[in-house]
């Protein structure tokens, strides 16, 4: 019982990291019809911002030892500023472009993000230890749960009420909304698309910084490509949530968390090295069940 | 047959022979130079076949499919188990079935069956997954690449997992590829002008229109799905001849990365454009590469730092794809040079309407 309670916990606490950054990956889907491939680079370097560049393997935390009502901040900017140097370059070009060249061109975005991080901090994982304190665990009974997975189920529901506000209760939001809804006819009633897509890719990248914090400061490593496996994860999240639902996002990030710690924990012992191959049947599963996903959004609907 | 008919044989698979004769000489000429420079061709000829490959579905059906390197990694490791020394076998991969283990085959069965085990694999996913379109059917090749992946890089009794199979007979050299690419480039052309192809790129233009049409759009697909997928195995079975070393990472996404963009960046929608687009991107990282290593200006060796032969390559393709987003072909094959120029403009007229 307490084994089950203890992977429940660990379930929605890998499901809120997954929530968020299908968030991510979902707000710019809704609007651009936009896979971004780039937000797993996104996180890496809200990761990478911490540090001091070079190539030791130890590193040498910078911005990462500031307060964190400075570090925070800080770091969404850089990686805000990223996004949206990227829309501006890449993306902006490209608004009538087809879906496939536009996920190629966010591939090729992500590609030069990683050998950036490459050329400046190499290639070797490196160690960093962040908010060290925050792996203590708290006792509920004889359940055992460190405060960081406490702090991440909880600024996950934070940022997701504060998203949820922001697209409901303010002018802003209810563009947003509207863009997503259909775009063309939101431009025809007023809405300004480059500015909600540049809305849109700025909250896109909060949301990534939330993610390489909270994922950092639990691993504690920091590689090149770390961003990658949460990206995938949130991709497919969002798609089997149902694309272009942000409901749906973090309905499908919390159900692959929860496959992926359900598999890790009850497969049996020679089976467990496939735990993805297992996931991603799973996955595949889903869409032949409900191939519009478990939410459906009008938007998506084809009408003859 | 009156002249005729052979003219209008010769116009129907006009671009087909261009690309064959351009593919052809780029070898034959290359085969003039340096042994870096065959090195170079093979591999470019083996990403030639995989690019067609994965074009003669992507470009005919319009699903965009993540999957197909999956399929280069069972060919590859299929063929691999069959022309890899069996004393090796017997020690290392103790989980293959007997007539592998203890046998050894030539090089062609094996890329026979390297391409039949892809092919098969593509049946039986296949079938499952060829009603999802659009991005559902993205994200299951996806989903697909990913478990051949895991299953790959962890089946350690079978394929030798992280310490990769070793000794695979390094027998493809330029114009062994240049043989299957040949063969690859008629398979992908004779299928996009049959019937399926035109039942299939009608229900990429039209999916409702088409199946109203009565084209049975998931039996076209699939038929597409299963033969590019045994194109794309065999590319893989030459690759692992190629390489001598086999390792499940080198299929995974940078592979389906570069490939990709070969053919967005050459078009989505046309043999010429897959053909085209190996072609710009093998250059485009053959120059950064030699800036890379540096050049003598002087008495210093100028060079770009590390990691710069990426990143240009990511620039480039970024470049190429706001300036022509369907891609440097625009999503057409080689013009018929012989129509009068009277009829060339209305009929360009036509399309660009």
């Amino acid at each position: 019982m307490i084994g089950l309670l203890q992977n429940l916990v660990d379930a929605a606490s890998l499901g809120s990291l997954y929530a968020l950054a299908a968030l991510g990956v979902g707000l710019l889907f809704g609007i651009l019809r936009l896979v971004n491939f780039a937000h797993g680079d996104f996180i890496s370097i809200g990761a990478y911002a911490l540090i001091v560049p070079s190539f030791e393997v130890t590193a040498q935390l910078f911005i990462g030892t500031w307060n964190w009502t400075l570090m925070i901040p800080t770091v969404t900017l850089i990686v805000v500023i990223v996004a949206l140097i990227s829309d501006a370059l890449v993306f902006r070009p490209l608004r009538r472009a087809s879906a496939p060249t536009l996920m190629i061109a966010s591939f090729a975005v992500s590609y030069v993000i990683q050998n950036g991080i490459l050329m400046i901090y190499g290639a070797r994982p490196k160690a960093a230890n962040l908010w060290a304190g925050l792996d203590t665990p708290i006792m509920f009974g004889e359940l055992r749960v460190p405060l960081l997975q406490i702090i991440t189920i909880v600024a996950t529901l934070v940022l997701m009420g504060a998203l949820t506000l922001f697209l409901k209760r303010t002018s802003y939001g209810v563009m947003m909304r509207a863009a997503a809804e259909d775009f063309r006819m939101a431009q025809y009633l007023g809405v300004r698309g480059d500015f909600v897509i540049g809305l849109a890719f700025a909250i896109s990248g909060m949301l990534a910084t939330a993610v390489s914090l909270l994922y950092l400061s639990q691993t504690g490593t920091l590689s090149p490509t770390m961003g990658v496996p949460l990206a995938l994860f949130a991709f497919v999240a969002t798609v089997i949530g149902g694309m272009g639902s942000l409901v749906g996002a973090v309905v499908g990030g919390f159900l692959v968390g929860f496959v992926v710690i359900m598999l890790q924990a009850y497969l049996p012992e020679e089976l467990r090295a496939f735990r993805d191959a297992f996931a991603f049947t799973f996955v595949i599963l889903i869409l032949l069940i409900r191939p519009a996903g478990i939410i459906r959004t009008r938007a998506l609907v084809e009408r003859v | 047959m009156p002249p005729k008919a052979h003219a209008s044989l010769v116009r129907r698979y006009w671009p087909l022979l261009v690309l064959c004769i351009v593919i052809t000489a780029i070898v034959a000429i290359a085969s003039l130079g340096s042994e870096e420079m065959q090195v170079t061709i093979t591999e470019m000829l083996i990403r030639l076949i995989v690019v067609v490959g994965i074009y003669m579905f992507i470009g005919n059906s319009g699903i965009l499919s993540f999957g197909h390197v999956g399929f280069m990694c069972i060919g590859a490791y299929a063929a691999a188990w069959a022309t890899v020394d069996p004393t090796w076998k017997q020690m290392m991969l103790t989980g293959l079935p007997d007539f592998l283990q203890l046998n050894q085959y030539g090089f062609l069965p094996a890329v026979a069956g390297g391409g039949a085990l892809a092919g098969l694999v593509a049946l039986v996913l296949g079938a499952a997954i060829m009603r999802l379109s659009g991005i559902a059917g993205s994200i299951a090749t996806f989903a697909f690449l990913a478990i051949v992946n895991s299953v790959y890089s962890n089946w350690e009794s079978v394929t030798a997992g992280t310490s990769s199979i070793i000794g695979v007979p390094t027998v493809v050299g330029p114009f062994v590829a240049l043989a299957f690419a040949l063969g690859a480039l008629v398979v992908a052309f004779v299928f996009q002008v049959s019937r399926f192809g035109l039942m299939l790129r009608a229900s990429r233009d039209d999916e409702v229109a088409a199946k109203s049409s009565a084209v049975g759009v998931v039996k076209v697909r699939l038929i597409a799905f299963v033969v590019s997928a045994m194109i794309v195995g065999v590319a893989g079975a030459l690759y692992g001849h190629f390489l001598g070393i086999l390792t499940a990472d080198t299929f995974y996404l940078s592979l389906t990365f570069v490939t990709l963009a070969m053919l967005v960046v050459g078009g989505v929608g046309s043999l010429t454009g897959a053909v085209t687009g190996v072609v710009v991107v093998t250059l485009v990282v053959e120059v950064l590469r030699h800036l890379e290593a540096g050049f003598p200006v002087g008495a210093t060796n100028v060079h770009l730092p590390q990691g710069s032969q990426e990143i240009g390559l990511g620039i480039v393709m970024a470049l190429i794809m706001v300036f022509r987003p369907s891609g440097l072909t625009r999503g057409r094959e080689v013009p018929w040079p012989f129509t009068p120029a009277a009829q060339r403009r209305k009929m360009q007229a036509a399309q660009a309407g």
